[in-house]
């Protein structure tokens, strides 16, 4: 019986222990879908999915034929395999809640994660205007500007 | 005895390396071939490619109004797009695995055209803009 109970305190331990990282401040999990990496990534940082509602990434990526004034159109095919990657990634797609639902009520469905209330509240006072300024970032879109490891879903550099 | 591997690698590599530039010239040709001349002008050519790749239009997107908007006025250098990533040269000296894949090259037409010229681009435009950047 008290092996049993160190061998469950070791497991109880170990998945602790592994679960630490995890809880690091700003990771998330980086983008795997090689066609999200490709197409999505071809103009800009492949976001990683749970930085919106999965209402936003349908409006986005239901939308590509004027993606912010761009035409990112693709086939049919493509934007079925997108669109399911994103929605089952979303930031409301697990019951825990991700951390990009904070301040956003259920019908909200933001087009950009800089329109987020969670990323205004991480970016605001933090960043000073001559930094979005600067021609390296040129855009609020170019996370890897600041943030080097972005891809890696690695946010844990402020 | 010593020099046995190394040649066998070098002539490897050589075998590898030469069909697969073989097949790139054949893909970039097969290309080129899958656009129409205009029965005018009867050909392609690079000087009327550099000129459409370097004109100002005013039917497309406000904020890309010329394909150097983004990949800049030489085709040599890197490009940026909106979204401030990199775009690697157009080129074909600059960036060897550019025009080989048929479909690829025709969704950025069609996305591109739109976005600049506010229209897709005739074959004559396609094949003109390749066949100066085949040559660069």
């Amino acid at each position: 019986m008290s092996k049993f109970i160190s061998t469950a305190l070791i497991g109880f331990i170990t998945i602790i222990l592994l679960a630490a990282p995890a809880q690091a401040d700003e990771r998330y999990n980086p983008v795997k879908d090689k066609m999200t990496i490709a197409e999505c990534g071809a103009c800009h940082m492949a976001f990683q999915p749970q930085m919106l509602p999965s209402k936003s990434w349908k409006k986005i990526i239901g939308g590509l034929s004027d993606h912010f004034g761009e035409d990112a159109s693709l086939a049919d095919k493509s934007v079925a395999h997108l669109m399911g990657y994103h929605v089952d990634n979303a930031a409301d797609s697990k019951w825990w809640g991700g951390k990009f639902m904070r301040g956003l009520s259920d019908s909200s469905a933001p087009l950009r994660i800089t329109e987020t209330p969670y990323w205004v509240r991480e970016h605001n006072e933090e960043v000073p205007q001559w930094a979005w300024n600067d021609p390296k970032v040129k855009s609020k879109a170019n996370c890897a500007a600041c943030h080097p490891r972005a891809t890696k879903g690695d946010y844990d550099d402020d | 005895m010593k020099k046995a591997p190394l040649l066998f690698c070098a002539i490897a590599a050589l075998s590898l390396t030469i069909p697969e530039m073989a097949q790139a010239k054949y893909v970039q040709a097969q290309l080129l071939a899958s656009y129409k001349p205009t029965a005018e002008l009867k050909a392609f050519s690079a000087d009327r490619g550099r000129e459409l790749f370097q004109s100002t239009f005013s039917g497309g997107k406000p904020d890309t109004p010329s394909c150097t908007t983004c990949h800049t006025a030489d085709p040599h250098k890197q490009g940026i797009t909106r979204a401030g990533k990199a775009i690697s040269p157009m080129a074909l000296s600059k960036t060897p695995d550019r025009y080989r894949d048929v479909k690829k090259v025709e969704k950025w037409f069609r996305r591109n055209c739109k976005s600049v010229l506010g229209r897709i681009c005739t074959d004559q435009e396609k094949g003109d803009f390749l066949t100066f950047m085949l040559g660069q």
